[in-house]
């Protein structure tokens, strides 16, 4: 009998079950943290998760904290498939606001629909060509993208700064600040009276279809491939360099709309150093869940929870928000140790002595062409 | 024209001191590569020892207890990677990502909850060199005017150097980043090893990052580290995974970090954050066109499978 | 003498098990001093498994070791060491980018530790250089040496330690059989120095030469133990697979195609480290023969089969497959099947589905993938129809490959780059690592394939094998082609001379003109 894999339910079970349980885990250990300083956990949790759902304003404020880390952890995700390590989301962000800025501020003499719409590509244009340097490095020099995207991020901050305190600048104004976003091209409010854009009905959207590019075309099953078995992925045919260049246009891309989301929905003017925390929570986002793009909705829901609940639980409690990064990351390190995110093989390895004949007897191959 | 000595002198003096948490963390960060372990957690490490290190000298007063307590945060946080990687052979980069994850937050944390009234100035590493000697142009004020910790730097990365080369521990320790098995069949431990380089990239790490915040300013700013700890794995690269030459890589990174500094002092008409930026730039540069094949650590990424005969 | 007071190790009752397989069951063995024993058995018999547990490497679920009658417990190689046992792998324990001498001091403890005892390790070193006059010098790195030395340095290792049990698996895949000779030879020596000698092989010939005595292991267990000289090849044979096996050339017909199915001309191109691999080879295979490549790993044929297959580009030359001209990289699997050496690393993606698997050639043709999409309906179908076909042992074609056993595996690569009936079949080192019955099942179908008209391209380390398929065979030697021989009446010498370097005294054919033949 050959051998087969233990207990397919199980397994299954195992995969959901494994980030949960480290979920669990970073609570409880957070909790420490918490009675250290005097105070209740179960108090401080509860003012979380009061905060984040409690109210239509704190559900929309939930979602409004969602939207980037869904569309920043797609990106990151996206490009794990490849085998991409994509840590410069925060640059991509940062890029992809700039772009769409420039875009939105700018009054042109087209309907409103069309000037939307070319402030959202021109967003995801430039989270594309920022993603594009250490694309081709990576393709073309072997440079492990990992360390260049992240310096890039700090160089694509920077830049973007620059162009804001020049010509975008406006003046005169308490901030350094862009002009506001012009009503044409802002995104859809999709509740009444509060701030939840429709960057979050994109970043859902844009899960579901990714999943399926992932699984259903011959591009998405090249990406996967390439991640799974680079050498045989070159055998097969797949134009390996294109591949990488293309993966991180789009892992880019993504990044870029989650900047996109943040200025032409939330915020409607860019601002110098906007975000600090957005792009690294995409990368735990992405992380967590295990690279699927399916995956990346209930983690981008928790992580988007906890930073709208953490408000919530400072004002109530007194717990700062900073304890949300850390029952993030919490939870990475324990998803790791308990069993393992990504591709690595399970404890338990065959060793090359094994033998591998005793699994099976093969007295009738090939078959008598006679039969 | 006035030749900018005084400047160039400045430059250079920042320069080192600037160089100074790189070259720490990066001779800390060779023990592990060397032994095939990836630890990107560097970054993380060097933030929460450069935080253990203003939290101990603000609450003992002594710079030399200060720099213990990084050096054990370092190596705590050393240990945690050495486990996920080693012992569960979880993908070091995700594991190193989420080192850093956590450093960000933890010291955020706990700077607010242990500085809440504002941030008082505490003990820094002191200033080594005969007062007399500081006036001596150029040598002066670069030789005798720098923090101790400056010349530790220094002598961790000969200490290296010595230990990878001429030691049985070196030895070893090179084995298990080029050939693990043949180590294995040696009879050593690839594991141990391989714990003893990530504990050692773990402390010299917080080493690094307590001579960042108390080589100079003496407060501890949410994510101070900006990024220091990748360059560190750039100057690797650039230095071919040898001690000394990615000591002279971290020094050049320097060069351009207080290249910064002092091109705003002078006011070189260059915006500012471009200046900012290059550190950065020469790290992609860098990396760009140094990457080759034959210098990096066969096994480097790869889990250690004892199971795997 | 009292042959059973000379037993200096015994292993009684030694079982092992990895998970889903038994790979040592009950196993007795004990070892005489001075003597040479060969562990006969087909891949995976558990040769291998029980020698690493003899070397502390593996720990057995049930039985023990006994060493001068003393009960021992070998938990690390350190432990065998000191012990007396020393052991050279099939895959050198060396570090390649080190020199000889650090390899050395990578075993032998230092006098004064921490620090590196290289004059000790020197002067021992060259005693034994000096002693069995080997080429090789301390400073030496490991990856510019010929294979054969880096054998020899494995070798020098244990000798240096003054080991007592040498323990040999399988040394002469890599070499040719000039310097097989002078491997006997040496352990000739070590006998009757006192040592004693396990030598693995699955090659009954050699068994059959250099043991006393051979113990042959079936399924992980016994068969017999048997003094050498008063057993036959066929009753080894007999043993070791439970049935009679030669490997014999079988009869076939003359194809006498003009037409070619591979032309390479002065093809130039670098290894990894970007040294000349191949210098000028010129190379042609017609339709319906099989032209086997022979000669040690690593003189250039596994670059020979990368350019073929388009994952090396050459550096000077051309290549063609069945008329069409190659430029860099080539897919269309009517033209070239491929299987490669290692199956898992370029042939199979472990982690997806069999069915994954099987159309990883044909993804992008209808009917397929429609406008980019892939159509998962007629990939179920195709897969199972394949798996059917060739009698695929898996239980459902979404299980993941990594779960497959090894010759599953191969039968995975084998039908889906077979399937369309390409013009050139380039099978690099097929059979290593399967059990001889799939081994006789590549060899079928590769003659199967020739005889309905392909040109097959075969390589191989282990010359039996090329000896048995090709009609022809060239040896390759540092990146060139020595010469050619005919498959039939293959004149074992000359290829043999070749491997080692010696160029064909007689000037090769004109591998154009083949076919015309005399």
């Amino acid at each position: 009998m050959p051998r087969r894999d233990l207990r397919p339910l199980a397994a299954i079970l195992l995969t959901w079950l494994r980030p949960v349980l480290a979920i669990l885990l970073a609570f409880i250990v957070s909790s420490f943290l918490i009675l250290a300083q005097g105070v209740n956990p179960l108090a401080a949790y509860a003012a979380l998760i009061k905060g984040a759902f409690g109210s239509t304003a704190g559900l929309a404020n939930t979602g409004v904290k969602i939207a980037p880390l869904l569309l920043g952890g797609l990106g990151v995700a996206v490009g794990l498939k490849a085998g991409l390590f994509n840590i410069g989301a925060e640059g991509q962000l940062y890029l992809g606001a700039l772009a769409a800025t420039t875009v939105g501020v700018t009054d042109l003499p087209v309907p409103a629909w069309f000037h939307l719409t070319l402030a959202i590509v021109a967003g995801f244009a430039g989270g594309a060509l920022w993603a594009l340097i250490p694309g081709l490095l990576r393709a073309y020099r072997g440079v492990n993208e990992f360390v260049v995207t992240l310096m890039l991020s700090y160089v694509g901050i920077q830049l973007v700064s620059y162009f804001l305190h020049g010509p975008l600048r406006e003046v005169p104004a308490p901030y350094v600040q862009s002009h506001q976003i012009l009503e044409s091209a802002r995104l859809p409010v999709l509740v009444k009276g509060t701030s939840l854009h429709a960057g979050l009905v994109i970043g859902l959207i844009l899960a579901v279809v990714l999943h399926y590019f992932l699984r259903s075309t011959s591009f998405g099953f090249e990406t996967r491939i390439l991640g799974a078995n680079p050498e045989a992925s070159r055998y097969i045919g797949i134009n390996v360099r294109r591949q990488i260049v293309l993966v991180m246009l789009l892992s880019g891309g993504l990044a870029g709309l989650a900047g996109v989301g943040e200025i032409l929905g939330l915020k409607w003017r860019l601002f110098d150093f906007f975000d600090s925390m957005l792009g690294y929570d995409a990368i735990g986002v992405a992380l967590l869940a295990n690279a699927n793009p399916l995956g990346v909705i209930p983690v981008s829901l928790f992580f988007g929870a906890l930073r709208a609940g953490a408000n919530n639980m400072q004002q109530v409690v007194g717990v700062e928000t900073a304890l949300a990064t850390v029952i993030q990351s919490l939870a990475i390190v324990f998803v790791i140790g308990i069993g393992f995110v990504g591709k690595r093989r399970p404890a338990f390895a065959e060793p090359e002595t094994q033998p591998v004949s005793l699994a099976i007897a093969e007295p009738d191959w090939p078959p008598d062409p006679r039969k | 024209m006035d030749f900018p000595t005084e400047g160039i002198v400045n430059w250079l003096e920042s320069a080192i001191r600037l160089a100074t948490p790189l070259i720490i963390a990066a001779t800390g960060g060779l023990f592990v590569e060397r032994s095939g372990v990836l630890n990107i957690g560097i970054e993380g490490m060097m933030l929460f020892g450069a935080f253990a290190a203003v939290a101990g000298s603000f609450l003992t007063g002594n710079v030399l207890l200060a720099a213990l307590m990084a050096m054990v945060v370092g190596g705590l946080l050393g240990l945690l990677h050495a486990y996920l990687t080693v012992t569960r052979r979880a993908d070091q980069i995700v594991s190193g990502a989420a080192i850093n994850l956590l450093a960000l937050g933890a010291t955020d944390l706990l700077n607010r909850r242990l500085f809440l009234e504002g941030r008082p100035r505490v003990a820094l590493f002191p200033v080594i060199g005969p007062e007399s000697m500081r006036d001596i142009p150029i040598a002066g004020p670069l030789v005798f005017d720098q923090p101790v910790i400056v010349w530790i730097a220094m002598l961790l990365s000969i200490f290296l150097s010595i230990l990878l080369y001429r030691t049985t521990i070196g030895l070893h320790l090179r084995s298990a980043g080029e050939h693990s098995k043949a180590l294995r069949s040696a009879g050593h431990s690839v594991v141990r090893l391989r714990y003893f380089g990530v504990l050692m990239s773990g402390i010299f790490a917080g080493l690094g990052g307590a001579a960042l915040s108390l080589g100079a300013v003496g407060i501890f700013t949410p994510n101070m580290t900006n990024g220091r700890g990748f360059v560190v794995l750039a100057a690797f690269v650039a230095g071919k995974w040898n001690p000394m030459l990615v000591a002279i890589a971290c020094l050049v990174f320097g060069m351009a970090d207080a290249l910064q500094l002092q091109a705003q002092a002078v006011g070189m008409g260059i915006p500012y954050q471009f200046l900012i930026m290059l550190p950065y730039l020469l790290t992609v540069a860098a990396l760009a066109g140094l990457v080759g094949r034959t210098t990096t650590p066969k096994e480097l990424g790869k889990p250690y499978d004892p199971q795997d005969v | 003498m009292d042959p059973e007071s000379s037993v200096i190790l015994r292993m009684e009752g030694i079982s092992k098990r990895f998970p889903g397989v038994l790979a040592n069951d009950d196993i007795h063995l004990d070892i005489r001093k001075g003597e040479v024993r060969g562990l006969l058995g087909e891949n995976g018999a558990g040769k291998t498994t029980l020698m690493n547990i003899l070397y502390g490497l593996h720990q057995p679920d049930a039985g023990e070791i006994l060493i001068s009658d003393r009960r021992v417990k070998i938990d690390s190689p350190r432990v065998a060491v000191d012990l007396g046992i020393g052991m050279v792998h099939q895959h050198f324990m060396l570090v390649e980018n080190m020199t000889a001498l650090e390899n050395v001091l990578l075993v032998l403890p230092s006098r004064r530790p921490p620090w590196l005892d290289v004059g000790g390790a020197r002067s021992r070193f060259d005693k034994i250089v000096q002693e069995h006059g080997l080429q090789i010098r301390p400073s030496n790195l490991v990856w510019q040496m010929p294979v054969v030395d880096q054998q020899w340095l494995e070798i020098l290792k244990l000798l240096i330690l003054d080991v007592q049990l040498i323990i040999l698996d399988e040394p002469t895949a890599v070499l040719a059989p000039s310097q097989i000779q002078r491997l006997f030879d040496a352990i000739r020596r070590f006998a009757v120095q006192g040592k004693s000698i396990i030598f693995i092989s699955h090659k009954l010939a050699e068994v059959k030469e250099i043991t006393d005595r051979v113990t042959v292991l079936r399924d992980g267990r016994v068969v017999r133990t048997v003094e050498t000289q008063f057993a036959t090849t066929a009753e080894l044979a007999q043993m070791m697979i439970g049935r009679s096996v030669t490997l014999e050339r079988k009869p076939r017909a003359e194809m006498g195609s003009r037409k070619e199915a591979l032309s390479v001309r002065g093809l130039h191109c670098n290894d990894d480290r970007g040294v000349e691999a191949l210098k000028g080879v010129d190379l042609t295979i017609h339709s319906g023969e099989i032209v086997g490549v022979a000669g040690v790993a690593g003189n250039g044929q596994g670059e020979l089969a990368d350019c073929i297959a388009g994952l090396r580009e050459a550096t000077r030359g051309k290549i063609t497959i069945g008329g069409s001209s190659v430029r860099g990289v080539f897919r269309d699997p009517r033209l070239l099947g491929y299987i490669p050496e290692d199956r898992r690393k370029t042939g199979l993606v472990v982690d997806f589905s069999v069915a994954d698997n099987l159309i990883l050639r044909k993804y992008r043709m209808p009917p397929f993938n429609r406008k980019g999409f892939l159509q998962w309906d007629a990939i179920q179908r195709e897969a199972q129809r394949l798996i059917a076909r060739l009698h695929i042992r898996t239980p459902d074609v979404n299980v993941l490959v990594r779960n497959l056993s090894g010759g599953n595996q191969q039968k995975i690569i084998v039908s889906r780059e077979l399937d369309l009936q390409p013009q050139l079949i380039l099978a690099s080192q097929p059979t290593r690592g399967l059990d001889l019955a799939s081994v006789e099942s590549v060899h079928r179908t590769l003659l199967e394939e020739r005889n309905r008209g392909a040109g097959v391209l075969f390589i191989s380390a282990e010359l039996s094998e090329v000896l048995a398929l090709s009609d022809r065979i060239v040896v390759f030697f540092k990146g060139e082609i020595m010469g050619e021989v005919r498959g039939e009446g293959a004149d074992v010498q000359a290829v043999g001379r070749m491997m080692i370097g010696e160029r064909s005294v007689a000037p090769a054919a004109n591998p154009a003109a083949v076919g015309s033949d005399a």
